[in-house]
């Protein structure tokens, strides 16, 4: 399980924009550089990160080898109704996490 | 006569406190040398990649573990840290010389929680470091006034001040002679430990002091002394009571 | 505004076969074409207008291996006419890729940010589609520059 860091509102008004701030802890190793002997270290980046508001997809990001380490991402979404977001990072290696993070919509 | 000595010393008094008054500190901070975007990066918390640390060692606080099936909990609570880091290296009593915060804790996983030390700059052992700096961010660094400690306080300045390596250079040439300047395009900042362990945006990672200080070794071309040498914990003893007064800001976020 | 893009299909498959010649020839060169061929892909071939995309980003980076960067597009973000997608390409990385962004329709305000990777100064381009099927961008010069000491990590 690689460490995370989400930061968003745990409460908000209906029809308000809410900022979400996921870092996950990974080495996005690029597949370009080589080790000490000059042998190409392979691939090992998160590939991809979703975002699912009870369910339904509001964001996702294709990441490439061009994204740092300890991959970071601020993204928006319309604060519709309660429920959870379901964030999720996928990659090489059959990474796979999913981090649930509620919220508390008001009228 | 005896008036003359007096309005002497009365102006060799007041000449002292003058300059203590309107002596100005130039010690700044290496985020003082950032650019702005590096800077906004530590100092929000949804934005420092370091927390990822803090946080784990936040976890790992509370996690029993060795023969004693003990916390660091069990006897400490975090905010009973606070103040602590600040005043590391410090003497212990035991080995009769100055330890970093991490061999600490190293040192209370093996006596009080009977259990393995972790390796130098291993996530566990940099988490749990992190996590105790963090109680002290805001604190200033405070180095103890044991005198026990002088010898090698001494030893650590001399080393900061001694040429090393093929390129023959000391720390003081570039971080006090030569701090503002720029090396290549890289800005030359006054080396002190305030931020540390810092995320270093070169590593793409967070690291030790002591990390930082076998790569400005290894930059000089000189041999690196090994994790927890001697010599890199006083000179961390040097670089505390330079820095003495300036302000915790760990984790700290470093290009 | 200037158009600075307009390429049908065939002219990117043409352009691909000349870029094997031209990196052969001129590699910095080829890495321009790259781009460009990246961009209008990405595009399918749509014509792509210079505007309304900021890509925020220092102009002078602390460091090539964390840069943060912000997209943010001039757009109402209703359900009626908002950005779909933001993609971030690059001229001189190994690979142009960076990242691409899929906007959901309730996204809300056209602001989206990451720390990408550069490798050397270089230009970056930011491309929005818009929920009308138009193509924006905008392009900018960094300046990257390695770190002054060599480390050499035991």
């Amino acid at each position: 399980m690689a460490r995370t860091l989400i930061n968003a509102p745990k409460t908000a008004k209906r029809g308000d924009v809410i900022e979400i701030r996921a870092t996950i802890g990974h080495p996005m190793e690029t597949g370009f550089r080589p080790d000490e002997n000059g042998k190409i270290l392979p691939r090992n980046i998160i590939q991809n990160f979703s975002c699912r508001y009870n369910g339904e997809l509001v964001f996702s990001a294709e990441m490439f080898s061009a994204v740092s380490a300890n991959p970071y991402l601020a993204f928006h979404t319309v604060a519709t109704e309660s429920g959870t977001l379901a964030l999720t990072w996928e990659g090489d290696n059959g990474f796979s996490q999913t981090e649930n993070i509620s919220l508390s919509v008001v009228a | 006569m005896r008036q003359w000595v007096l309005f002497a010393l009365l102006l060799v008094a007041a000449s002292a406190h003058s300059q203590s008054v309107t002596g100005v500190d130039k010690r700044r901070s290496g985020a003082d040398f950032m650019a702005a975007s590096t800077q906004a990066m530590q100092k929000d918390d949804t934005l420092n990649p370091g927390m990822l640390w803090v946080k784990d060692g936040e976890a790992l606080w509370q996690k029993p573990t060795g023969q004693s099936q003990k916390s660091c909990a069990s006897c400490h609570t975090p905010s009973s840290m606070k103040g602590v880091a600040s005043r590391y290296p410090d003497f212990d009593d035991v080995l009769k010389r100055p330890i970093t915060l991490s061999q600490r804790i190293n040192q209370c996983r093996q006596k009080h929680q009977q259990t393995d030390p972790l390796r130098a700059e291993s996530q566990d052992l940099l988490s749990l470091e992190s996590f105790v700096a963090h109680q002290s961010r805001g604190m200033p660094v405070a180095p103890p006034d044991d005198k026990r400690l002088d010898t090698f306080r001494e030893r650590g300045q001399q080393r900061y001040t001694q040429r090393m390596g093929q390129l023959n250079l000391s720390c003081a040439q570039c971080h006090d002679s030569n701090a503002g300047g720029r090396l290549g395009s890289s800005q030359i900042p006054q080396a002190h430990p305030t931020g540390y362990p810092v995320y270093r945006l070169e590593w793409q990672s967070l690291g030790s002091l002591q990390r930082r200080l076998r790569n400005c070794m290894s930059g000089v071309r000189a041999e690196p002394f090994a994790y927890g040498a001697q010599e890199l914990v006083e000179l961390e003893l040097h670089l505390a009571v330079r820095a003495k007064g300036m302000l915790v800001e760990t984790p700290g976020v470093r290009p | 505004m200037a158009e600075i893009f307009t390429i049908t299909r065939r002219q990117v498959v043409l352009a691909s076969a000349g870029l094997a010649a031209t990196a052969w020839v001129c590699p910095a060169l080829a890495q321009s074409d790259e781009l460009a061929v990246a961009v209008s892909t990405y595009a399918a071939g749509k014509k792509i207008t210079e505007g309304k995309v900021k890509l925020d980003i220092a102009e002078l980076v602390d460091n090539g291996n964390v840069v943060p960067i912000a997209v943010t597009v001039d757009s109402p973000m209703t359900p009626a006419n908002h950005v779909k997608a933001i993609a971030v390409f690059n001229e001189k990385n190994p690979q142009r890729d960076v990242v691409k962004f899929t906007l959901g329709a309730r996204y809300g305000k056209a602001d989206v940010s990451t720390r990408i990777r550069l490798a050397t100064t270089q230009k970056l381009v930011a491309v929005a589609q818009m929920s009308d099927g138009t193509f924006w961008s905008h392009t900018v010069e960094v300046i990257v520059t390695l770190a002054a000491c060599i480390e050499g990590e035991a």
